[in-house]
């Protein structure tokens, strides 16, 4: 078996204190070079449209039918009015929040799995970085959708912005709705830079290794002409390690701001300071399961195996678990503080979470959530796919309706009982959500068809062929280093174990 | 090495390629102890070491960052005190327009938007990215480096640059070595490629254009509306004409007899100063023969006290006292003398030749005859060429006028005789000493 040492690092420092252990290989099979790497991942893209993959041909036109469905919608709502939602006194906040804070959870992964684990050297990562990336980015769009036509009146949506106008007036940056419109815009807008920006070697690839001109003209343009050149890789390494330290705390802040859209109001349930963090941990949450129900399904269709191992899966189901029982800590602590903090509007919105109208979508919440993910306590089912893909979709219906019991559980039973109400989705509700899921898919599948997706150049750096044997070297002695030994820091990253 | 007979001034430089780490490692090392400039190495994925290597400095991106990061902090920060603190002043629950705590997570994104933004094109710039036209990539074996080969490129620029001796340097452990002619081709885009491009470029102008035309064209049609927001609603406006009443009215009128709330004035004594179940009096401008003695047979009852609907105290005079400040004294003057403002400027325009009357003054005998009913009926709607209050002046303040007035009139213009001598004595003026002491100021 090809045994490497993970310390291999992407844009870092000489890491210290690396596991000392052998760790699996990152990329699996027995006769990898660099060229077969970029064989497997590019053939994906070269692929002749004729033969395309017959279930990505039956997934796009099965999402290219709903996205169309929720174009027709919108323009049935904007025409209409936001009357043919079932939002109405008192749950004005109905499902376009509740998808808006769905989607925006699941944009969470993406930019996690690409900057905090990057950061902290987990560099399993780069097998499923670039396409938790795209997730990400079509994720915040489908999110992005949701408060854009909530506003009603879509033709005003620049009000959000402190953009000069005719009435002199500025928005409220007091408002955390505002700072959810810099929060999200941020994110999105960084989270494609820092996507497209790891891309555009790969870009080159493609562009290198194009036949016909079309080809040539996109990945040309796209690629910015890279060369591979080691003094722009040396530039390219410290921008994305920057990319990586910005993209860490805005990731954190984006859910918090999102957050801070219930917890700065007064409605019980949501007037609340463990908001953020369990935002946070609910965002990975969701985030970790969707890389997952995309990932297991693609690399199965699109030949990746070896590169998308097992271990990658393994490591996110531990995830999952270990995010999932953070969101579980979150539920126990709400209820506690509502008895703790002694509030009777507090006690009574929990106890009427859990035992209220709303009774089944708390224990749906609770048993995808929190009891499901469970079973990931055991490596067999952590490795049996069709177990991994079921709690992975069980885990997103859990995390939809985990939105939906904050938002709705909470306005239809406010303060005054004169104005509660029970809230029911209409039919535009309902299909604009699947619609949603059209614009997601259609977009991950463009991406899957036509980008590179696995970090080609990334996958490169972790495999053991990357390395500097430093034979008539004088900069890389540590490589001698005894086996087995932890690995001190060194300029050039020590060699295989069995090398060693 | 085939072409190598080739002038080293028509060449990019030389290229060699290496199949591993190792040789690029090597070659590098190599070429950076001979002492060359204008080289780099070529790699499908960032090579670890390759910079100490190749002698590459750290680069100044992460300075450049700070400084955006920095400034981002200042923008938005003050984009929110410009905003919220100084131009347009959100003012909530009396909470102070400016504070920190709420602006830090906007600031916040700023700084990482500035910074982020920042670290993608600063990282472009430093690269000279994007480079579309690179010798390089007419190389077909260079298309390998974005894959699984190693190259070094010497550029014939280098001041050193001597072919041979760059050949044989690169030759240790490569697999191949080239020359890099210099890109003569033209652009060999594909036709259709300019068509396209031309077009969009056209079409790119027509939204421009016609803002443009909508700016400075005139039109007759009315503007058209994009968003018809609520414009446009299926119901009809006041004052306007519809079919689908019988009158051709959109609006309807009132039921016969209907009283608006306010308007039923059953009360004689407050509305028309007279005795409750007397004839009232029309509510039009008598003349001043109407009044008084004169008046004969039609005399109404006027009232000779005051409604049972007021009080007379103090602060009722005061309102009065406020009242006839307002809307009487312009003309009859503070203190009841006809010497007002309106009175004075008249007087020195010399406004009586164009028919000017001048105001009386309210504390003369013939004022004082007056009874409290006529008084009313005077404010109320006016007496010879002044107009009525009535529309001003509700009813119950127009008694407080009347009030105040018989206070003036128990108080100003006495007997001087009459008065205390001791307290110094200040006759009330009158509009000729008033001219005798404005004299000087003509017109003023
Ligand atoms: C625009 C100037 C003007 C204002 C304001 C005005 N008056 Fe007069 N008032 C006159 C004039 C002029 C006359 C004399 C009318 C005439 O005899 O033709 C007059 C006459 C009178 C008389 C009759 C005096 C008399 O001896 O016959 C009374 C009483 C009177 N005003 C009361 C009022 C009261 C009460 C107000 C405030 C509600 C008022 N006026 C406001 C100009 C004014």
């Amino acid at each position: 078996m090809t045994t490497t040492d993970p310390s291999a690092s992407f844009g870092g420092k000489p890491l210290k204190g690396q596991d000392p252990r052998v760790r699996p290989a990152l990329v699996e099979g027995e006769n990898e070079s660099f060229a077969t790497v970029t064989e497997a991942v590019a053939k994906v893209s070269e692929v002749p449209v004729p033969s395309t993959n017959k279930a990505w041909i039956v997934g796009f036109a099965i999402s290219l039918s709903l996205l169309g469905m929720l174009g027709l919608l919108l323009v049935h709502l904007i025409t209409t009015g936001v009357g043919v939602w079932g939002n109405n006194n008192p749950v004005y906040w109905g499902w376009p929040i509740v998808n808006f804070v769905f989607w925006v959870g699941i944009g969470h992964a993406g930019t996690l799995i690409s900057a905090v684990l990057f950061l902290t050297r987990q560099n399993w990562r780069t097998g499923v970085n670039r396409a938790a990336e795209a997730m990400t980015i079509f994720a915040v769009v489908c999110a992005g959708m949701f408060p854009g036509v909530h506003i009603g009146r879509v033709w005003v949506a620049y009000w959000l912005f402190p953009l000069p106008n005719q009435m002199e007036m500025w928005p409220n940056f007091r408002s955390p709705l505002l700072w959810d419109v810099f929060a999200v815009s941020t994110y999105a807008s960084v989270s494609l830079l820092f996507w497209y920006m790891g891309m555009i070697p790969d870009l080159a690839t493609l562009r290198d290794r194009a036949v016909n001109t079309p080809r040539k003209i996109a990945y040309g343009i796209a690629a910015l002409g890279w060369s591979g050149s080691s003094r722009h890789w040396h530039r390219y390494e410290r921008a994305y390690l920057l990319l990586a330290a910005l993209a860490t705390p805005l990731v954190l802040s984006v859910h918090s701001v999102v957050s801070f859209d219930f917890a700065v109001s007064q409605v019980p349930g949501w007037h609340t300071t463990i908001f953020p963090p369990y935002f946070v941990a609910g965002a990975i949450f969701s985030g970790f399961a969707m890389v997952l129900t995309l990932m297991v399904p693609a690399r199965q269709f699109f030949g990746l195996k070896h590169i998308i191992t097992m271990n990658h899966i393994d490591v996110m189901c531990r995830i999952l678990m270990a995010t999932g029982m953070l969101v579980g800590y979150a539920y126990a602590i709400e209820f506690f503080i509502a008895w703790y903090g002694g509030v009777q509007y507090e006690t009574f919105a929990f106890v009427n979470r859990a035992f209220g109208n709303y009774w089944w979508a708390y224990w749906i919440m609770v048993s995808c959530n929190v009891i499901f993910p469970q079973i990931f306590w055991s490596k067999k089912l952590r490795r049996n796919l069709w177990v991994v893909m079921l709690v992975s979709i069980t885990t997103n219906i859990g995390m939809w309706f985990e939105r939906f019991v904050i938002t709705v559980t909470s306005l239809s039973r406010d303060f005054v009982p004169s104005s509660w109400g029970y809230f029911s989705p209409t039919w535009v509700d309902m299909c604009m959500f699947l619609g949603s899921f059209g614009l997601f898919f259609t977009l991950f599948l463009l991406f899957l068809r036509f980008l590179p997706t696995v970090a080609i150049a990334e996958v490169k750096t972790v495999m053991p062929q990357a390395h500097a044997h430093g034979h008539d070297s004088h900069g890389s002695s540590d490589s001698h280093a005894p086996s087995g030994a932890p690995i001190g820091g060194g300029s050039a990253a020590p060699a295989s174990k069995q090398d060693a | 090495m085939s072409d190598q007979n080739q002038n080293s001034s028509e060449i990019h430089g030389v290229v060699g390629y290496y199949s591993d780490v190792d040789g690029i490692m090597n070659a590098s090392r190599k070429i950076r102890d001979a002492g060359y400039k204008k080289w780099d190495a070529y790699t499908p994925f960032p090579v670890h070491g390759i910079d100490e290597a190749m002698g590459t400095k750290p680069t100044i991106l992460p300075w450049i960052v700070l400084g955006m990061g920095l400034t981002g902090l200042c923008v938005g920060l003050g984009l929110q005190w410009f905003t919220n603190a100084y131009d347009y002043k959100f003012l909530i629950s009396g909470k102070p327009t400016w504070s920190l705590p709420a602006n830090i997570p906007v600031t916040f994104e700023v700084i990482i938007l500035f910074s982020a933004y920042t670290a993608f094109f600063g990282m472009l710039a430093l690269n000279k990215l994007p480079h579309l036209s690179n010798p390089l990539h007419k190389l077909e074996r260079f298309k390998r480096v974005t894959d699984d080969k190693f190259a070094i490129c010497v550029e014939s620029k280098d001041p050193n640059f001597d072919l041979a001796r760059v050949s044989k340097l690169l030759g240790v452990g490569s697999e191949h070595v080239e020359t890099c002619p210099i890109d003569t081709t033209k652009a060999a885009l594909p036709i259709w490629f300019h068509g396209v491009a031309a077009i969009l470029t056209c079409a790119s102008f027509i939204p421009l254009a016609l803002a443009f035309k909508g700016r400075f064209a005139t039109s007759e049609k009315p503007q058209y509306h994009v968003w018809p927001d609520m414009d446009f609603q299926r119901k009809r406006k006041t004052q306007t004409a519809w079919e689908g009443f019988p009158d051709g009215r959109a609006m309807r009128l009132p039921v016969a007899g209907t009283v608006a709330t306010g308007e039923l004035r059953d009360d004689f004594e407050l509305y028309h100063g007279v005795a409750q179940g007397t004839a009232v009096p029309a509510s039009v401008r008598y003349d001043a023969a109407l009044f008084g003695s004169a008046a004969g047979a039609d005399r109404p009852e006027w009232l000779a006290g005051f409604p049972a609907a007021v009080v007379v105290d103090e602060p009722f005079l005061e309102r009065g006292r406020a009242r006839y400040g307002i809307y009487c004294a312009v003309c009859h003057g503070n203190q009841g003398n006809g010497v007002g403002a309106v009175a004075l400027r008249a007087e020195n325009l010399d406004a009586a030749k164009w028919g000017w009357v001048p105001p009386k003054a309210l504390h003369s005998d013939n004022a004082k005859a007056y009874s409290n009913g006529e008084l009313f009926h005077i404010a109320s709607n006016g007496i010879s060429t002044m107009a009525g209050y009535s529309a001003q002046v509700p009813a119950k303040d127009r008694w407080a006028i009347v009030a105040y007035i018989r206070a003036i009139q128990a108080t100003q213009a006495l007997d001087p005789s009459a008065a205390p001598q001791d307290v110094e004595f200040q006759p009330v003026p009158t509009i000729d000493s008033v001219r005798v002491s404005d004299s000087g100021a003509d017109g003023e």
